[in-house]
């Protein structure tokens, strides 16, 4: 297994607070990794780093052995490195459809903008058509995004990442604020998807449920360190881990 | 084919046959609605882009001088190099302005533009070559070689000329609004991060569309100057371009042909509200878009898509 | 030498009429989040019965020092009747939309008043300068000054200090301060938001029948002042930074100094130098000089 992501001394300071602290994370190419942490912790700013929307104060960032450190989200986000956002980021006057049309016609056509945009919808139909019924938006497919129960958001924002073709996805909390009943539902149908594309996935999350049922690793952070790294079961009985994360909850 | 791409032509088509036979002030109105709407056609592109400029009639302003200076300067007046002063003009000015209003938004984005249009009209006021706030006429003596002023239809073909161009830019438009990259302009208004993470950049679109838009009111501008015969620097005043917002507000901008219709409801209004009522035509206009702020948010054309919205968009 | 002097008196006056025009269009703002085109339409109404009213005060033969008092009553008459008027009438409708809808609620505004003034005054000019000359005037190293523009300045010192006063130290100014800052959470609060959207309306737009109820007599009071006034009203409050009291007042300091020194030194330069100063202030702090993102907006 080659290393997809490696992170070298990563630091980065607001004011008093180290968000991030000396971190040096490797991510392996068709991986699911578990990031935990309490709030606070540094795992969104981990992420921001990753993709470009926060410079690392000091530290180095590679992305298949090319330095990304300090390039913008767009520079990143092309090279393969997708992520999905904690409050999702869609298009909210756009119908579920459109949202992947755009997706679609961005990830498809960079060199060829002047196209129709109804032709590359054609050419790319099935790319749509899959992600629709994957997630199973198909119901949905003529919403506008604003009206969309949370759950649904989460997924159409996670599946305009996966219609890129990512190499890398980050996901940040993609089952907070969605019910218990359905979160399992909204993981299965994300990591099937993810896993028939052989994608290496970092997925923040509070819930130990869906870290243990779908992570084979994890990270903890505490006040912007690693703490813990390791097989998520050894990982989840660290006394550290269990002290400083887990605390009551478990 | 497309259904709006067929209207434009019929409609181009419609107004180069009746205009010979039209009224000389209809014709005047009708020549003065398609540069407005070809100025609001960027206005509309903007507002795609999620940003309004208060200060478009810069580039209105720097079109009809562009075309009108041709001749004092450089001893030129053809039509068609006219046409081309503005548009070189328009795109060497926009494309250089662009490079800092793309960073800006709202409410910033229409107060450099306005400071900017008002730099222009500070600038061409007070310069005499240029008539001052007088400004100058400008004829187009010819027209693709052919003498205008012999001609007896001269008037006419200008008129063609511009109903050719508004044709074309409006076509134009369409067509970009429907390949990838125009499509991108309506995400960039609703969401700028997920563009930017979906890999596409939010600032060259904005200039892009930005120049397009420059470049638009240009070529209004210049047809306007050849039509009416005269330029003052009343065209970068922040009046003129208040009106380009007002048309853009009323016309909507879901459509291209929008803004042809928005025009020909306000210079429709204005002409005729000046003639019988020259001191409550601005009354008139201010109420008109009050009405349309609150029951048509959309604009005149949402009546419209209402009606045919089971049919193609 | 001289001329310098001359800059700086030219600019100081100038200052203070821009600070007047431009404190009231701030404080809408800061406030409502509404940049108010329609104040450039206050301004004239104010000039407008200010010239009408003093002038019959003057024609009528009452003692003339009264028309000051006159003209103070013109602007307070011109912003109770037409702030409330404003506000409960339309604006309160369009509370939550757009900041760009507002500024077009707000030219429509300017539209239709502007019409409302022609059909009032006409289009033929009106003249008061009697209060202009009344006051007499001094001399400085050869340069006459008339003494009215002692008045301007004293006005806009004495707004902007009591603007802050009131701001800072009364109760009712920081409820205000705390509506600039969030009125929804000023809301949750139980503070009642609207009826300070309702005074701070009413004070901005006396404040703007005051600006052209103090130039009236300096000028031809005519159709067009408001539009001519808007803009470099826009100009002050956009590089100040919008919704910023001191912001305005250091804007229209630099401005007012700028074009003082191009009338003297390139007069053909006169108005390009004042939206230059307003381009290059928004390229180099886009937010103007005194940003919203900092604490105090007001």
């Amino acid at each position: 297994m080659t290393a997809v992501l490696r992170t070298k001394n990563l630091l980065k300071n607001f004011g008093a607070v180290k968000a991030a602290d000396n971190l040096n994370i490797t991510l392996e190419s068709d991986t699911t990794v578990g990031l935990i942490g309490s709030n606070g912790a540094g795992k969104t700013t981990f992420l921001n780093m990753v993709t470009g929307y926060l410079t690392p104060d000091h530290g180095t960032i590679y992305f298949e052995n090319e330095n990304i450190t300090g390039k913008s989200p767009r520079d990143i986000t092309r090279r393969g490195v997708y992520r999905s956002f904690q409050i999702p980021q869609v298009f909210n006057t756009m119908t579920v459809k459109e949202n992947l049309e755009i997706s679609v016609s961005i990830g498809m056509n960079q060199p060829n903008y002047t196209k129709h945009i109804d032709e590359t919808v054609n050419n790319e139909s099935s790319i749509i058509k899959n992600s629709l019924q994957k997630f199973k938006l198909e119901e949905y497919q003529e919403k506008v995004a604003s009206q969309l129960p949370e759950g649904t958001r989460k997924l159409l924002d996670i599946s305009m990442a996966l219609v890129m073709k990512p190499k890398l996805l980050l996901l940040d909390e993609p089952t907070s604020g969605v019910s218990a009943e359905e979160k399992f539902n909204i993981m299965d149908m994300v990591m099937n998807a993810v896993r028939s594309e052989k994608i290496a996935v970092l997925f923040v999350e509070h819930d130990m449920e869906i870290i243990k049922r779908y992570t084979d690793r994890t990270l903890a952070f505490f006040n912007g360190r690693v703490i813990a790294d390791g097989l998520t079961n050894e990982v989840l009985n660290q006394e550290n881990v269990i002290e400083n994360i887990l605390g009551s909850s478990i | 084919m497309d259904r709006t791409l067929a209207f434009i032509s019929i409609g181009a088509v419609t107004l180069i046959l009746s205009g010979y036979a039209m009224p000389q002030w209809a014709v005047f109105l009708t020549t003065v609605s398609l540069c407005y709407g070809t100025v609001v056609l960027g206005m509309i592109l903007l507002v795609r882009t999620g940003l309004v400029s208060f200060g478009h009639g810069l580039y209105f302003c720097l079109g009809a001088y562009a075309a009108g200076t041709l001749k004092p300067f450089f001893g030129l007046s053809e039509l068609v190099f006219m046409l081309i002063a503005a548009i070189l003009v328009t795109t060497i000015t926009s494309f250089a302005l662009g490079f800092l209003l793309r960073k800006y938004r709202d409410i910033f984005f229409a107060m450099l533009s306005l400071a900017f249009s008002m730099i222009l009209y500070g600038l061409l006021s007070k310069s005499t070559e240029l008539g001052s706030t007088d400004g100058f006429n400008v004829t187009a003596e010819t027209a693709f070689g052919i003498a205008l002023s012999e001609l007896e239809y001269g008037r006419y073909l200008i008129f063609v000329i511009t109903v050719g161009t508004s044709w074309l830019c409006c076509t134009l438009l369409h067509l970009y609004l429907l390949s990838n990259k125009g499509k991108l302009a309506e995400a960039i208004r609703d969401n700028e991060l997920r563009v930017e993470y979906l890999g596409a950049s939010v600032n060259n679109i904005i200039h892009i569309n930005y120049v397009i838009s420059a470049v638009l009111a240009g070529l209004g501008g210049a047809l306007m100057s050849i039509s009416i015969g005269h330029i003052d620097p009343e065209m970068s005043y922040w009046t003129t371009s208040g009106e380009f917002v007002f048309i853009t507000i009323m016309s909507g901008s879901s459509s291209v042909i929008a803004p042809f219709l928005g025009a020909a409801v306000f210079t429709s209004i204005r002409s005729f509200a000046y003639e019988y009522s020259p001191d409550t035509w601005q009354l008139l206009l201010g109420v008109t878009m009050l009405v349309i702020i609150v029951f048509l948010p959309e604009g005149l054309w949402s009546l419209f898509s209402k009606i045919k919205k089971k049919g193609s968009p | 030498m001289i001329s310098f002097l001359a800059i700086l008196i030219d600019g100081l006056i100038y200052s203070s009429w821009l600070f007047i025009i431009a404190a009231g269009l701030t404080l809408i703002y800061g406030v409502m989040k509404i940049l108010n085109i329609a104040h450039g339409s206050l301004y004239a109404l104010g000039a407008y019965t200010a010239a009408s009213l003093s002038g019959l005060w003057l024609s009528m033969g009452f003692a003339p020092i009264g028309s000051f008092v006159i003209m103070l009553l013109s602007a307070i008459l011109v912003g109770i009747i037409l702030g409330p008027i404003i506000e409960r009438g339309l604006l309160r409708f369009m509370y939550g939309r757009d900041e760009i809808v507002l500024v077009l609620v707000t030219y429509a505004l300017f539209l239709i008043l502007e019409d409302v003034i022609k059909l009032i005054w006409g289009v033929n000019p009106y003249y008061l300068y009697q209060p202009y000359a009344l006051l007499g005037s001094f001399e400085i190293l050869g340069l006459t000054y008339p003494n009215y523009n002692f008045l301007l300045l004293g006005s806009a010192v004495f707004t902007g200090l009591s603007l802050t006063w009131f701001l800072q130290k009364t109760q009712q100014g920081k409820i205000l301060i705390a509506v600039i800052h969030d009125s929804e959470i000023a809301a949750a609060q139980g503070i009642n938001v609207e009826k300070f959207y309702l005074i701070t309306f009413t004070l901005g737009a006396t404040l703007a029948a005051l600006g052209g109820v103090l130039t009236a007599p300096m000028i031809s009071v005519q159709p067009g002042i408001g539009a001519e006034t808007i803009v470099l009203a826009f100009a002050v409050v956009v590089v100040g930074g919008l919704g910023s009291l001191p912001g305005a007042a250091l804007a229209a300091l630099v401005i007012g100094l700028v074009r003082a020194g191009t009338v003297h030194i390139i007069p053909e330069l006169d108005l390009f130098s004042v939206y230059l100063v307003m381009a290059t202030v928004l390229i180099f702090r886009p937010k103007g000089l005194f940003s919203s993102q900092e604490e105090r907006k007001i």
